[in-house]
């Protein structure tokens, strides 16, 4: 019986690439719904009455949320390739934690330095600093997160980087220069196939943040 | 060589209680070690240095923090023996997606409770129970969240019951009235002897929130 797989996503969504990215590294074929989050959808509050947020992976008909949730469900599915998660316990236990901190800590910050001016915008700021500090800590001298392979931490965080553009812009600062090993890890992972497809331009990421600015009227 | 297993912990914490249960249905032998969280020990500061929170799993000298993170470790080392996750990957999908459910709403609620008055206060025991009677709605008719038997939900969330009586007094409010299908669940986890002996005194917790609240100013 072949698989029924559908996403119900928003396209600059950080959490909806994370499953694109999981999706595309697997090679599993899926429909794709982009959702309208001012106007959602019926199928999607059916889908995920609690919270109502993209992404949902709908597996046969059976709904899946939560990003991170929805990574571990299609590499535990999807099993016989391109594992996402390590096998040793003790290294999944250490990927979980930083994409538990990734998700703790970065969309939140990074909401913080768009969305704010003056006093706030630059705690924002200081804070975002130490965050990634903190993360170019445990890259080290890796290639990626994950080790020598691109991993769950990897790409936890990857889409992120097409938000850059737009939170180093809105932020007065530059990414590069603050996070040097950040950046250059992110290029590495752009290399990747999956991940090049996946993220979406940072323009277009950079305008539609700015017209969210101008709704919440700082612009 | 025998597991060297180490939990740091402090002994009213809800999520320090998921880890005892754990290691209790594991029958697994640790050193608890009891910490003042206002004056963190240098074995706390050095196994968790991010977020310098208990509950810590030490294994063989290893760290692991978060509470959920710890239990799906100690369920994936000592996986010869009762499970605490399900094995089908819809299934545990479905438990993290619950116990996810459980960490982003309790909390937060049980603080506004405890540390606002008036019309916040009021707000917050409307959010309580609504978070609540969520999960008697996803509780439904079974004996516990994981079904037939005691699982990764129920454990993530019971430990909250040992602070039922400090939450009914400060809040003014009566949990069993409102909730008896999450109270008679909550009973039916305490004949259970891991859970019996891991939660501690409704009375004892209740003290020890009427000292913090006196510290904070707020009883």
């Amino acid at each position: 019986m072949a698989d029924e797989v559908v996403l119900l996503d928003f396209w600059p969504s950080m959490f909806g690439m994370r499953v694109r990215i999981a999706l595309a590294e697997k090679g599993i074929e899926y429909e794709y719904k982009e959702e309208d989050l001012r106007n959602k959808s019926p199928l999607l509050l059916e889908m995920n009455p609690i919270h109502k947020k993209i992404p949902v992976l709908i597996h046969n008909g059976k709904p899946v949320c939560e990003s991170l949730i929805i990574v571990q469900y299609i590499d535990e599915v999807w099993n016989d390739r391109s594992p996402l998660l390590p096998t040793d316990p003790y290294q999944r236990a250490h990927a979980r934690f930083w994409a538990d901190y990734v998700d703790k800590k970065v969309y939140e910050v990074s909401r913080k330095i768009w969305t704010t001016k003056g006093e706030e915008k630059e705690a924002g700021k200081k804070e975002f600093f130490e965050i990634f500090k903190t993360l170019e800590g445990e890259l080290g001298d890796k290639p990626y997160f994950g080790g020598e392979t691109f991993g769950f931490v990897d790409l936890s965080l990857i889409p992120f980087y097409s938000w850059f553009h737009a939170i180093e812009t809105f932020g007065e600062f530059n990414m590069e220069a603050e996070c040097p090993k950040i950046v250059a890890w992110a290029k590495r992972c752009l290399q990747i196939e999956t991940v090049a497809k996946t993220l979406p331009d940072q323009k277009k990421v950079y305008e539609f943040v700015g017209q969210m600015r101008k709704r919440f009227g700082l612009e």
